[in-house]
C-alpha cells in the first residue's frame, strides 16, 4: 500500500505544480514507483511542465464519470518506467468531481504505485476538498513572501479540519541574497510562524522556468540547485536524513580565487 | 463468575417501596431485570396490600414512552402504586467566578477564530489572519501576530497581554489600535495593551498592577 501526499499551497503561483513533477520525478529517480494526479480541473498545468501534453487521452473526469477505466487515463512518463500521471480534465471545472470520487481513485492508485503526488489547485474550495479527501499527508509550499505564507496558515488550519496532520513544509524561490540583506521574510520567520515541520527550502532557480517551458523536470539537470534542493527532499521523504544545503551562492570569480587561496 | 451490580435494587422504606434503578446499562436491560424480578424472583410483593411505589432512575433520563412501560410492568400486579418516576436533578453549571481565567492552547491560524467568554490564557501563538475575542481579557502566552479583541462587549478596563506583542490590530471595547505606527515597541519584553483616557496604550507587563490595582491580576 503507498502514500498519497497532497501538494497544497492556498494562495496561487507559488509553485505547487512544479514541485509536484519534481518531487514525482525525484521519487522515480530514486526507484519509486509513482503516480502524480492533477487534480486542478479546468486549468491543467502539470502535464505541460512533464512535456507529456501530447499524450493525453482520457482525464481524471472520464475516469470519475466511468467513461474509461483507471488504467486506461494514465499517461507514462517519457523518461521512467515506473512514473505515470493522472491528468486533470481541461473542459470542465472543479465542480465535475466529487471528493468521493477523487477519494476512490487515489485508493486504487496507492494499492499500485509507492507514491500518489497530487498536485492541488489553488484556493480552498472544491478543488481543495477534492484534493485532499484522499491524501494521508500533506505538504505546504510556500514563498518567503507575507501573502504566501498567510495563505498556507490559512491551508494548514483546513488540513487540520480535513484531519490531514503534521503537514511538512516547503519554502520555494527563496533569493538567498535578498533574505541576506532583509529585504525577504527569512526561513526563521516562515518557519516561526507556520510552527510545522521543514521539508526543505528550493532556491530561485531560472533553470525552473527553461524545464518547466521545455517539459522536462529541474531535477533532471543535477546542475541545477534547485534540482539538487527538490533530490533532498525526495530523499527526505523517503525517511533519509538529509541536511539543508548551504544557501549561499557560490559564484563570482572573487570567491574562486579566495577559494584556491584557501581563505573561502 | 463475576458479580454483576443488580441494575434494579428494590428497598423497603418508611413510604413503601423504592425502585432504584441503574444508570449505567441498556434501558432494554431494565426492562428484562424489572419483569424478572416483579415475574419470578420477587413475585410475592404482587399479592398483598396496595404500597406506593417510588421509582428513582439516577442520571438516566427516559422519555415519557419509556417511563410509561416502567409504570406498566410495576402496576401489573395492581397492588403497587407508581407514586413517581424521578431522575436526579441535572448538575447546572456553576457559572465561573468573574475574575477567573480560562486556559485554552493551540494555534489561531490564518482565518481561524477564537471566542471566550471571560478571561482568556491563550498558550500559543495568534497568526496574522487569526482572530481573538473575549468579552474579558487576553493573555497570550506566545506571539500575537494577528487580530485581538478584549472587552468585547464594551468592558473599557480589559487588557491584551502577549508574550510576543506583534499584532495586525488591537481592539479593547470599542477602541480600535493599529500598531505599530501609533505606538512604537522597542524590545520584546512582555507587554499589555489597556486603554488610558480613550486612547490605546501599551506598556510592560510589570507595570500592569499599578495601572489596574483593583484589577483582579492587577490588585495585589
Amino acid at each position: 500500500m503507498g502514500e498519497a501526499i497532497v501538494i497544497t499551497s492556498g494562495k496561487g503561483g507559488v509553485g505547487k505544480t512544479t514541485t509536484s513533477a519534481n518531487l514525482g520525478t525525484a521519487l522515480a529517480l530514486l526507484g519509486k514507483k509513482v503516480c502524480m494526479v492533477d487534480t486542478d480541473i479546468g486549468l491543467r498545468n502539470l502535464d505541460v511542465v512533464m512535456g507529456l501534453e501530447n499524450r493525453i487521452i482520457y482525464d481524471l473526469v472520464d475516469v470519475a464519470e466511468g467513461r474509461c477505466r483507471l488504467s486506461q487515463a494514465l499517461i507514462k512518463d517519457k523518461r521512467f518506467d515506473e512514473l505515470y500521471m493522472l491528468p486533470a480534465a481541461q473542459t470542465k471545472d472543479k465542480h465535475a468531481v466529487s471528493p468521493e470520487a477523487v477519494r476512490d481513485i487515489v485508493v486504487q492508485l496507492k494499492s499500485d504505485y509507492d507514491y500518489v503526488i497530487i498536485d492541488c489547485p489553488a484556493g480552498i474550495e472544491q478543488g481543495f476538498k477534492n484534493a485532499v479527501a484522499g491524501a494521508d499527508k500533506a505538504i505546504v509550499v510556500t514563498t518567503p513572501e507575507n501573502a504566501a505564507v498567510r495563505d498556507a496558515d490559512r491551508i494548514i488550519g483546513l488540513l487540520e479540519q480535513e484531519r490531514i496532520h503534521g503537514p511538512k513544509l516547503i519554502i520555494n524561490r527563496v533569493k538567498p541574497l535578498m533574505m541576506k540583506k532583509g529585504e525577504m521574510l527569512d526561513i526563521d520567520e516562515v518557519c516561526s510562524v507556520l510552527a510545522i515541520d521543514l521539508l526543505g527550502i528550493v532556491p530561485d532557480d531560472e533553470a525552473v522556468i527553461k524545464a518547466a517551458n521545455s517539459g522536462e523536470p529541474t531535477v533532471m539537470n543535477p546542475k541545477s540547485r534547485a534540482a539538487i534542493a527538490y533530490r533532498n527532499i525526495a530523499r527526505r521523504i523517503l525517511g533519509d536524513t538529509v541536511p539543508l544545503m548551504p544557501l549561499e551562492e557560490k559564484t563570482g570569480v572573487f570567491r574562486k580565487f579566495k577559494k584556491i587561496f584557501g581563505i573561502g | 463468575m463475576t458479580e454483576t451490580k443488580p441494575r434494579v435494587t428494590i428497598k423497603g422504606v418508611k413510604e413503601g417501596l423504592v425502585f432504584w434503578i441503574d444508570d449505567s446499562c441498556t434501558f432494554s436491560e431494565v426492562i428484562e431485570e424489572l419483569e424478572h424480578k416483579l415475574g419470578k424472583t420477587h413475585r410475592s410483593f404482587l399479592s398483598g396490600p396496595a404500597v406506593p411505589v417510588q421509582v428513582k432512575l439516577g442520571s438516566r433520563r427516559p422519555n415519557e414512552a419509556e417511563k410509561e412501560q416502567i409504570a406498566r410492568i410495576i402496576a401489573k400486579g395492581g397492588n403497587l402504586i407508581v407514586r413517581s418516576i424521578e431522575s436526579d436533578s441535572p448538575e447546572e453549571p456553576k457559572p465561573l467566578p468573574p475574575d477567573a481565567v480560562v486556559l485554552m492552547k493551540g494555534i489561531v491560524r490564518s482565518g481561524q477564530t477564537v471566542r471566550h467568554e471571560g478571561n482568556l490564557l491563550y498558550v500559543g501563538d495568534v497568526n496574522p489572519g487569526g482572530t481573538i475575542v473575549c468579552t474579558g481579557d487576553i493573555f497570550v502566552l506566545g506571539a500575537l501576530r494577528g487580530m485581538a479583541h478584549a472587552g468585547a462587549e464594551g468592558d473599557q478596563r480589559a487588557i491584551i497581554a502577549a508574550s510576543y506583542m506583534r499584532p495586525t490590530q488591537l481592539r479593547i471595547a470599542d477602541v480600535i489600535s493599529r500598531p505599530p505606527d501609533e505606538w512604537g515597541i522597542a524590545d520584546a519584553s512582555m507587554e499589555f495593551a489597556y486603554i488610558h483616557e480613550g486612547n490605546m496604550e501599551i506598556d510592560k507587563i510589570n507595570r500592569l498592577y499599578r495601572l489596574r490595582p483593583n484589577h483582579p491580576f492587577g490588585g495585589a
